[in-house]
């Protein structure tokens, strides 16, 4: 139990996706201006990789790892270059598919944050959740624990950059380092202040 | 004469006036991770611009036969086989750059820069302009790419595409390297100088204010 925690502060806060790998960075900054839109952002998130990185395990280890297709009488065929086509092709399947049971079940939570989700499909997060996912070789469930926790640290870094920024309208920049100029700045700075998660990781 | 002038500024146009990271916040994402070398920053940059150039000239040609309601997925289909066959010619031929690259050349497939200008204008265009655009936009990610990756490879580590250019202080020069360059952090803020350097000379690009103070907290009190 205390394990599995651990993880997942691991996967939410010292691996944390925008600000020490730099990814889904585009999504990032571009949907931080409004608090209310960074935090549709953030569910849609961990809802996506929670689910899309258990399941394109699943797909990897269950048809494209090197002897997945042993009990065929294949035990050398080695499929793995086509992972690439496999889980964007399942991510962008889950999202057409979440838009759709939203839209059916829950018309007001697809109404609040409908434009994002299938913006999701191009977040290089979600894709490098599955990637990472393959290149450490996690089991079934870490990589579900990943998926979540991965997606709520996204959440956490977004709604906090939205919630700088929307204090800067009480300063007074640069006049050419207004918007995107001071945004990679503050990230920058969060950035550093992620940095110390991965001291706390590292002590015992 | 006109139409050369019209190839001439849909290449040029993106180099610094229309930048795809500095004013269109596209491909940002790749554009930090791989830089803290100048020699993977000079591949990352060199395979995405093949990528884009490519995928802009199929989908282009292709873009009368592409059904609306699919074509994202069309389209990232199409990216994603030019980005494995990338993918394979790297390990195969630059295995060291390669690993150093890890996961990040499997994300061109979602660089939103692909995406967005195969979105945005191959779907529109014959397929001449449209490769011409997409190599345009790819040397405008370059640009970016290889300046960042040079100064943070330059004060990070005192060194150009591995040679020491330099004199390290531990070696018996006078030069300290700074440790944060290679980290995460420095890149934001290189980036986000960059930004306002460009637009202080651009003074066009300038963002007009983005809040105006609410209104709301003064009926409040």
């Amino acid at each position: 139990m205390s394990d599995a925690w651990s993880f997942f502060l691991f996967a939410a806060f010292v691996d944390n996706m925008p600000l020490t790998l730099f990814l889904g960075l585009c999504t990032f900054l571009a949907l931080s201006r409004r608090t209310e839109s960074a935090i549709g952002l953030g569910i849609a998130m961990t809802g996506v990789l929670g689910v899309t990185v258990p399941l394109n395990h699943l797909i990897y280890q269950g048809l494209l790892a090197p002897g997945a297709w042993a009990w065929a009488g294949q035990p050398d065929l080695d499929l793995s270059y086509l992972s690439l086509i496999a889980f964007i092709g399942v991510i962008a399947a889950t999202v057409q598919l979440l838009e759709m049971l939203l839209d059916r079940f829950f018309p007001a939570i697809h109404a609040a944050f409908g434009v994002f989700l299938p913006l999701l499909t191009v977040q290089c997060a979600i894709l490098a959740g599955s990637l990472f996912m393959v290149e450490r070789n996690y089991t079934l469930g870490q990589s579900a624990i990943f998926g979540v926790g991965s997606g709520v640290g996204f959440a956490v870094a977004v709604i906090m950059l939205s919630a700088i920024r929307s204090r800067l309208a009480y300063a007074d920049l640069p006049a050419g380092l207004r918007g995107l100029g001071i945004a990679f700045i503050l990230t920058g700075l969060m950035s550093l202040g992620f940095a110390s998660f991965a001291q706390m990781a590292a002590a015992p | 004469m006109t139409a050369r002038t019209a190839f001439w500024t849909t290449l040029t146009d993106p180099l610094i006036r229309q930048n795809p990271v500095t004013l269109q916040i596209l491909g940002i994402c790749s554009a930090l991770a791989v830089t803290t070398s100048l020699a993977t920053a000079l591949t990352m940059s060199v395979s995405l611009t093949v990528v884009l150039t490519l995928a802009a000239g199929v989908i282009s040609t292709i873009r009368r036969h592409i059904p609306d309601t699919i074509r994202l997925i069309v389209q990232i289909v199409i990216v994603a086989s030019l980005v494995i066959v990338i993918d394979q010619i790297l390990q195969a031929y630059f295995a060291q750059i390669s690993r150093a690259l890890s996961v990040y050349v499997g994300l061109i497939t979602t660089n939103c820069l692909v995406l967005g200008r195969t979105e945005a204008y191959a779907r529109y265009h014959p397929p001449l302009p449209s490769m011409v655009d997409a190599f345009g936009n790819g040397l405008g990610y370059s640009l970016v790419l290889i300046v960042i990756g040079a100064i943070r490879e330059l004060f990070g580590r005192g060194q150009l595409f591995g040679h020491q250019v330099l004199p390290l202080a531990d070696a018996g020069g006078w030069f300290t390297p700074l440790s944060l360059m290679l980290l995460a952090p420095s890149a934001f803020f290189l980036l986000g100088g960059l930004v306002w350097a460009v637009r202080s000379v651009r003074t066009e690009q300038v963002e007009p204010p983005e809040h105006t103070p609410p209104l709301r907290q003064e009926a409040a009190e």
